[in-house]
């Protein structure tokens, strides 16, 4: 049975996904709350795995909370915690409770985080990651060689950035990645449009919108504060001052941050390749709803 | 070579505290290139024992002395009589010096003086990086000669992570990304082609990973 995600993807509706930190606690309150916020306004939902090496609760566990919800998630896994053997029982173990979408992310170092004297796994790299999950899918085969005694069904994901250097190198990272399996393809957040949009000028060149379905990544901006510490402090971001400038002659900071994720929806729209927005309000997850409204995005497709 | 940095005197001193012979004990190889645990750094180190020991009211007999290379039982000889008559040794050698020291001289205790660090190179004067973890399976082939396993801080051998910006690492920006080294190496030798290769996961198992190593060569051994 395919995900929600991949039947609206396959439907050619322009696809909204979300994404939810996990807590730093064990409150599902907490989870089910942003769910329910969530719920209808977006097609799926991530999960983040241990964002910037930040211990929170697992993104499986919370996955199948929204899940139990009527709310899809896609999990993340990162190739930083956990080898090979830790990654496929994870897979297994989440599709056998039914989450198909599995987000493959290298994962931010651990000296960003709350444990920054952690080992760092990376026993594979993200490129292998999704070589491995589609490999388990398509080959029903691990790694190491060894049969899985039933198919599993799921769909993998990868992430973009266009922001990161080199530049040039960029899309043929894409090209890789789509080689390797994946079935989808989130991007990092975008401020920096007119350098979105040269990337996916390449995409184009390549083909590879017509090999895989692209979602445009948002972080909704709810204070100035918020902008200059993503321009400063977040790895592989980009924020370019007009961004900057535009908060702060606003009266109003977070009605501005909006209109800013609602305009560049509305123009993302009419981007050739780019198949949807990825919505990442982490910490401001009521305001997807009225953001998803104002993008001309609603109501979100009921398939069946 | 190895690089290595002398130990915090504080701790030192507190290792030693004891004993009341000490021989600190240099290394004339790679410790000695790198200014960590040559001659000099012996003698000094010596001195400062001294020194500390004699402020704290507890004098105490020090002697330095500097052996060609610790990492051999062979060169250890040379050191014979002075390590008989000293209580303690701190070994200014890297942790390979140590330990032969420890199984070479069984009845004495050897202390480490440096914390080994890398294996690397010197960039610059006063300035060391890191550049191999010997890995047991050399891919500098495959990637223009730049390792990814030890200059990538998460050792991926398919390309640069996304937070790779400006040519540094999102780890520091005082680190150079060595996968934004290898990408320009490439393109530059026309390797579009090697580039876009997917590498399979990294056999992990000729590395520290696979459990300590033992290397035997049957060609040579006696
Ligand atoms: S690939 Fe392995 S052996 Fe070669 S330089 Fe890197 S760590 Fe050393
Ligand atoms: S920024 Fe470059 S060196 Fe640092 S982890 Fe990423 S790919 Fe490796």
């Amino acid at each position: 049975m395919k995900s929600n995600l991949q039947k609206v993807l396959e439907s050619g509706a322009f696809v909204v996904t979300g994404e939810l930190g996990p807590p730093k606690s064990a409150e599902r309150e907490k989870i089910e709350h942003h769910a329910k916020i969530l719920k209808g306004y977006v097609d799926a939902v991530n999960l983040t795995d241990n964002q910037t090496a930040i211990v929170r609760a697992s993104s499986i566990a919370c996955g199948k909370i929204v899940l139990d919800m009527g709310l899809e998630p896609t999990i993340q896994i990162t190739c930083r915690d956990r080898n090979r053997i830790g990654i496929q029982s994870d897979v297994l173990g989440a599709a056998a409770l039914g989450i198909k979408n599995m987000l493959c992310i290298q994962g931010d170092h651990a000296s960003f985080g709350n444990e920054p004297q952690a080992k760092n796994v990376n026993d594979l790299d993200s490129i292998n990651l999704i070589a491995t999950l589609k490999k388990m899918r398509d080959e029903q085969t691990l790694l190491g060689g060894d049969k899985l005694e039933a198919p599993i069904d799921i769909f993998i994901g990868a992430v973009a950035n266009p922001f990161a250097d080199p530049f040039e190198y960029r899309v043929y990272r894409l090209a890789q990645k789509v080689a390797a399996g994946a079935d989808f393809i989130q991007t990092q957040a975008i401020f920096d449009m007119e350098r979105f949009e040269r990337w996916m000028e390449k995409v184009r060149e390549l083909g590879l919108h017509k090999k895989v379905p692209i979602l445009a990544g948002i972080i909704p901006l709810k204070s100035l504060g918020a902008a200059r510490y993503m321009k400063n402090n977040v790895s592989g971001m980009i924020v370019p001052d007009h961004i900057i400038d535009r908060l702060k002659a606003a009266p109003d900071k977070k009605e501005e941050g909006v209109k800013i994720a609602v305009e560049m929806i509305q123009h993302l729209k009419t981007v050739e390749g780019v198949a949807g927005v990825h919505i990442m309000a982490v910490a401001w997850e009521e305001i997807v709803p009225e953001i998803v409204e104002r993008a001309g995005l609603l109501p979100r497709p009921q398939l069946a | 070579m190895i690089v290595a940095q002398r130990k915090p005197l504080a701790e030192i001193i507190k290792a030693v505290e004891p004993f009341e012979k000490i021989l600190v004990l240099g290394c004339g190889e790679c410790v000695t290139v790198c200014m960590a645990g040559g001659d000099k750094e012996a003698r000094e180190t010596a001195l400062a024992l001294s020194l500390a020991r004699r402020k704290a009211g507890k004098p105490v007999q020090v002697k330095s002395h500097t052996v060609e290379r610790q990492c051999e039982f062979e060169y250890l000889e040379a050191a014979r009589k002075l390590v008989e008559e000293a209580d303690v040794v701190v070994s200014l050698a890297c942790g390979v010096g140590v330990q032969t020291m420890n199984m070479h001289f069984a009845e004495k205790q050897t202390l480490p003086g440096l914390n080994t660090t890398f294996m690397g190179y010197p960039a610059e004067q006063g300035v060391w990086l890191e550049n191999c973890l010997g890995c047991g399976n050399c891919v500098l082939e495959e990637t223009m000669g730049i390792c990814p396993i030890a200059r990538c801080s998460k050792s991926m051998l398919n390309g640069p992570c996304g937070g790779s910006q400006n040519g540094k690492c999102e780890v520091s920006k005082d680190l150079d990304c060595a996968w934004h080294l290898i990408v320009e190496r490439m393109l530059k030798f026309n390797k579009l082609d090697d580039l876009m290769k997917i590498r399979p996961p990294k056999d992990w198992s000729t590395s520290h990973h696979g459990g300590p190593r033992k290397m035997i060569r049957e060609d040579v051994k006696l």
